[in-house]
């Protein structure tokens, strides 16, 4: 465990040393921001306008009492999309969906002999291959969050309407009350961490896949679960380091 | 010219190298030629830096590979050409894409420059048109003459070949096996194929090194096969009736 760790390290080491040319990486970076982003809205867009759906009628329906005003429903919708369900739902999926797809191909290709070519071709392959998965990641994943928590409040509201457990103006007028800023900073740290995690990690299971078909199997699942397990764990920490500073903002 | 001097390696309690040394000259077809599991990818491997050795020098025309540092061996390996066994062409690449792509991440050249190269080296191989093909698209033989394109495209001084015959029928791996001597006699690149088809070392061998058990047991040329006296080398070559009837006949 500690020797995989230590392992993790030096191969994050490795992304920044001895690059390639700006060019090089600029197309990469294109091309792996639709792979990575792109692709992944589809997916996005169904579990999030599904997830506010749902959480505004569960929350509806838990928050019966003449002393709450209607209102608070979608208030705290807003704030379970914010602090909890864009950033890290979103990123158990992404870490399903994307992780996965990165361990696989990585790790087909170390199987293949390509990272070997490359590396013989004196290119680093780590960086070559790895880091403009992680700048792609970086920078679609928080778009990502964005995007999934524009449409949860959306899906809220069309559930809103459609099963009339508030009133839409209601929902309206809930979603913008109170609103503490510092959510929307600490939802966007919260992308960054979980972004870099699901990519580093499953680089790393795939770069290091040894064997053949059955072992790209198993580095996919090996990303998954591991990415999952960084991505709660991490926010955890980041509960406990932030929730301060949601208080005071 | 390529010096070996001393390699061993070691995978856990195995040692799979133990002390190789040898020299591989410029514009020859150097073959390393050994049973399954005697250690001669592991030695290819150690040759062109995916292993590290344990112990021992490779030298690239003086050049100290083994202890260099990072950057002097990217100088090296950038003038290295290698056929894989799979020949690991990249998926997501069709043809020419593959082809030039050690230009296009390790050169400045223009488009136009790259494009030429390319159609220059893929018509060497015999797949002019086939520039637009995916890999998947490729048989087995069209696959290693890609590969054989890639290593070379940037004029590479030294081509490594891991096994360019494995997976092959005969006709197809003799044009492979002919297409590797041409390429060396034309670009005078010092060429090392690892292999164990005897058909192959009598086509093309110049220089022929045979593994066994982790230990060079013999070298020479070809000619000088049917003299040797070590008797696992005997025992290997003359597994196949074709080499003992050419024994016999040259006896």
């Amino acid at each position: 465990m500690i020797k995989s760790i230590g392992k993790y390290f030096i191969f994050l080491g490795t992304l920044f040393t001895n690059r390639e040319s700006f060019k090089t990486y600029a197309r990469l970076f294109i091309d792996e921001s639709v792979k990575i982003g792109t692709d992944s809205v589809v997916l996005i867009t169904i579990v999030s306008v599904f997830m506010g759906a749902v959480t505004t009628i569960q929350t509806a329906y838990n928050l019966v009492s003449p002393l709450i005003p209607n209102y608070v429903v979608a208030l705290v919708v807003r704030d379970m999309v914010l602090l909890e369900l864009a950033p890290t739902i979103i990123g158990i999926i992404f870490a399903g969906k994307v992780g996965s797809n990165i361990a696989g191909e990585l790790g087909t290709m170390r199987i293949t002999e390509q990272i070997d070519a490359l590396e013989v071709m004196g290119i680093n392959s780590a960086s070559y291959l790895v880091l403009p998965k992680l700048l792609a990641t970086l920078f679609t994943y928080p778009l990502l969050v964005i995007f999934s928590a524009f449409l949860s409040l959306l899906g809220g509201y069309v559930a809103a309407d459609f099963t009339g457990v508030i009133t839409t103006q209601d929902y309206t007028f809930g979603i913008q009350n109170q609103l503490n800023e510092f959510m929307v900073i600490f939802a966007m740290i919260k992308a960054f961490v979980f972004a870099f995690l699901v990519s580093t990690i499953s680089s790393f299971m795939g770069y290091f896949t040894t064997g053949g078909a059955l072992e790209v199997g198993k580095a996919s699942t090996s990303a998954v679960t591991n990415s999952v397990i960084a991505i709660l764990a991490a926010d955890y920490l980041l509960a406990q380091l932030l929730a301060e500073y949601l208080v005071a903002f | 010219m390529i010096e070996v001097k001393n390699i061993a390696k070691t995978f856990g309690n195995k040692q799979v190298l133990k002390g190789i040394s040898a020299v591989f000259k410029p514009g020859q077809v150097n073959m390393i030629i050994g049973a399954s599991g005697t250690g001669k990818s592991v030695l290819l491997k150690c040759i062109v830096g995916l292993e590290q050795p344990d112990e021992g020098d490779v030298l690239y025309d003086n050049r100290d590979f083994v202890h260099a540092t990072r950057v002097a061996k990217i100088e090296i390996r950038r003038e290295i050409g290698m056929l894989f066994q799979g020949a690991a062409l990249f998926d997501s690449k069709n043809v020419e894409e593959n082809v030039r792509f050690p230009l296009d991440v390790l050169t400045e050249m223009p488009l136009d420059e790259k494009c030429d190269r390319v159609n220059n080296v893929l018509s060497r191989v015999g797949l002019a048109n086939a520039n637009k093909l995916m890999p998947s698209e490729l048989s087995g033989g069209m696959k290693k003459r890609v590969g054989i394109a890639r290593a070379l495209v940037n004029n590479s001084k030294y081509l490594f070949c891991d096994e360019p015959n494995s997976g092959l029928d005969p006709q197809t791996s003799i044009l492979i096996d002919n297409l590797i001597k041409d390429l060396t006699d034309e670009f005078k690149t010092t060429t090392v194929v690892v292999s164990h088809d005897m058909n192959s070392v009598m086509e093309i061998g110049d220089y022929i090194m045979f593994m066994y058990q982790g230990h060079k047991v013999w070298d020479g040329t070809k000619e000088e096969i049917i003299e040797a006296k070590e008797k696992a080398f005997n025992d290997f070559v003359f597994a196949n009736n074709l080499m003992r009837t050419l024994k016999e006949q040259m006896q």
